[in-house]
């Protein structure tokens, strides 16, 4: 069953439904490797997350378990309340793998009437294509291909059953600039209609822009989980800079969420995880001017959270 | 869209899976176009064996062997059986390089079923072999090669069936090598098969010490059988003896590493 019905306190009935991905104390390890060290993740329907940790963070055998290529040591993966062999026989599930799984000597079209043949219902071949930006090219061999348009064909045929979810695995992987901007510029306008993406990247900016959520993956172990902001927050918060002459060094470090207050001159440095409260602070109850909040960006937090010198 | 929109769809249940495992007549089609486009499996099954023939069967009377003079209709017999056998092993071979392009395991993504698969790559390897008989009996037919009307399908069908052997030892090889080595690697195999199996000249003329291994290769019995509507006589159990043992034998081989393949682990 993939709805549950379950009655309120008030005996009203209401219907529940599966999440798109639950993963719950999953374990995988290969020898003497700990790939994935006990994993929980809870995918809504219609969210956009990413997966990011460096290499061998354990993200491609964490999607690999999601799509039932292989199976955990321990614990369960759920998708959309079945298991994934199940939601990949009903096209409910696609994927776009980081390489290979093409054939050279078939054409762009070909290869997508191929797969549509596969399953019980597919969308239209050139509605695909369409979408894909490749419906120019149908007529084109494989192996004539650059790796862009190989990959935008990977998400043509990814697109056929109409999938409720979406996994691609460092999708953008070789690609240049442009190839990358275009592949997501696609993905971005089909996941507005509400299908759920997960994706792998080890690319902070696409993390950033693409994902509504951030996964961070280090070894093996989910080590943030929230939106780019709060990834951010969480290892470095914000700097906080002013000028303010005679600051009172133990009222600053009293603010909420200030990690650390240096005083040079007139100037203060502030480190805070709630930079928002001490502008608040500063520009209210100080005669502090020259406010200015800097942001660190993502790859700061990224490398604060999976360097080896972070604590687990 | 004519679907509801993805996600928000009440009932996951209701999505079906394809009949048959996926199997389907569009994908037999494409894999048709597909082989037809390697130029190398074209002249290796196709040509190879209908100039092998050309070469072998002399003329409208035969080879002369130490003064036995064969009759072209049996080398064509033989010949046929070689190049559906040709054809079925390098059909069932492709599996090799499918699997080193990704292509394998991509199809695990989708609803097809490995089964499906399998059956699908059978069933190529057969129409190979069929395409092949056909093509030698075609030429056998329009150079002088003089059989009853029944004995020319009887044959026929016959020679066709060792692609179905030949075919589980593509699969065989197509899971065991790598796609580099798998052409190499089956092409002097045939040949010996071939030689030693009484393909290109029948068993009985073949020097002692060949015809004493003769039994054990795995073209002996199919090719006698299919010789069998020709040349008559009495049928020699150990023909279907070892037909059963090699479809056997290629059958479990092909399906034990076929599952270790697509396990999940």
């Amino acid at each position: 069953m993939s709805l549950a019905v379950v009655a309120d306190a008030a005996g009203r009935l209401a219907t529940t439904t599966p999440a798109a991905v639950d993963l719950s104390g999953v374990h995988r390890t290969f020898g003497a490797i700990r790939a994935v060290d006990g994993i929980d993740l809870h995918l809504e329907l219609g969210e956009i997350a990413a997966l990011l940790g460096p290499n061998g963070a354990g993200k491609t055998t964490t999607i690999d378990m999601i799509l039932g290529l292989s199976q955990p040591d321990q614990g369960t993966v759920a998708v959309l309340g079945m298991a994934p062999s199940a939601a990949i026989s009903r096209g409910l599930v696609a994927a776009v793998m980081q390489t290979g799984g093409l054939l050279k000597d078939l054409t762009v079209r070909e290869t997508t009437r191929l797969t549509a043949s596969v399953f019980a219902n597919a969308r239209p071949v050139d509605e695909v294509l369409e979408r894909a930006g490749i419906v120019d090219i149908g007529n084109r061999l494989v192996r004539a291909c650059s790796g862009g348009e190989q990959q935008r064909l990977r998400f043509a045929l990814a697109l056929l059953p109409d999938p409720a979810l979406m996994v691609l695995d460092e999708p953008t992987a070789g690609m240049d600039v442009e190839g990358r901007r275009d592949f997501w510029t696609a993905i971005r306008r089909d996941a507005g209609q509400g299908r759920t993406v997960l994706f792998a990247t080890h690319y902070l900016e696409e993390a950033d822009a693409y994902a509504d959520r951030i996964i961070l993956l280090r070894q093996g172990r989910i080590v943030a989980d929230g939106t780019a902001a709060e990834v951010r927050n969480l290892s470095s918060g914000r700097s906080v800079r002013a000028t303010l002459p005679g600051a009172d060094q133990a009222a600053l470090s009293a603010l909420p969420g200030v990690r650390s207050v240096e005083i040079r001159g007139d100037r203060v440095l502030i480190q805070s995880l709630d930079s928002d409260a001490v502008a608040r602070y500063l520009l209210s109850s100080t005669p502090a001017h020259d406010v200015e909040i800097v942001v660190h960006n993502l790859e700061e937090a990224f490398l604060a959270l999976t360097g080896d010198g972070s604590p687990q | 869209m004519s679907t509801p929109v993805p996600g928000t769809q009440r009932s996951f249940d209701a999505r079906r899976r394809p009949a048959l495992g996926g199997l389907n007549r569009t994908f037999l089609l494409i894999e048709v176009r597909r082989l037809l486009r390697n130029r190398r499996t074209v002249v290796l099954t196709l040509v190879v064996p209908a100039i092998l023939f050309i070469l072998l069967k002399s003329d409208r009377r035969g080879i002369q062997l130490g003064g036995t003079v064969i009759n072209p209709a049996t080398t064509m017999i033989g010949i046929a059986v070689y190049g559906a056998m040709l054809a079925a092993t390098s059909g069932g071979a492709m599996v090799s390089i499918e699997r080193a392009l990704g292509w394998s395991r991509q199809l695990r993504l989708t609803p097809l079923t490995p089964f499906a698969y399998i059956a699908i790559k059978i069933l190529m390897a057969m129409l190979l072999g069929l395409t092949s008989v056909l093509v030698v009996y075609t030429i056998g037919a329009f150079s002088g090669v003089e059989m009853a009307p029944v004995t020319w399908v009887l044959t026929a069908l016959l020679a066709w069936a060792a692609s179905f052997v030949f075919a589980s030892f593509g699969l065989f090889m197509g899971y065991l090598l790598p796609s580099e080595n798998v052409m190499q690697a089956i092409g002097p195999t045939l040949g010996i098969f071939s030689l030693f199996g009484g393909l290109f000249i029948p068993v009985n003329l073949l020097p002692l010490v060949m015809q004493n291994i003769a039994p054990f290769v795995p073209t002996y019995g199919v090719a006698a059988i299919a010789r069998f509507p020709l040349l008559g006589g009495p049928f020699d159990l150990a023909w279907l003896i070892s037909v059963l043992v090699w479809t056997a034998v290629f059958g479990l081989a092909a399906m034990t590493l076929f599952r270790r393949d697509t396990r999940r682990t």
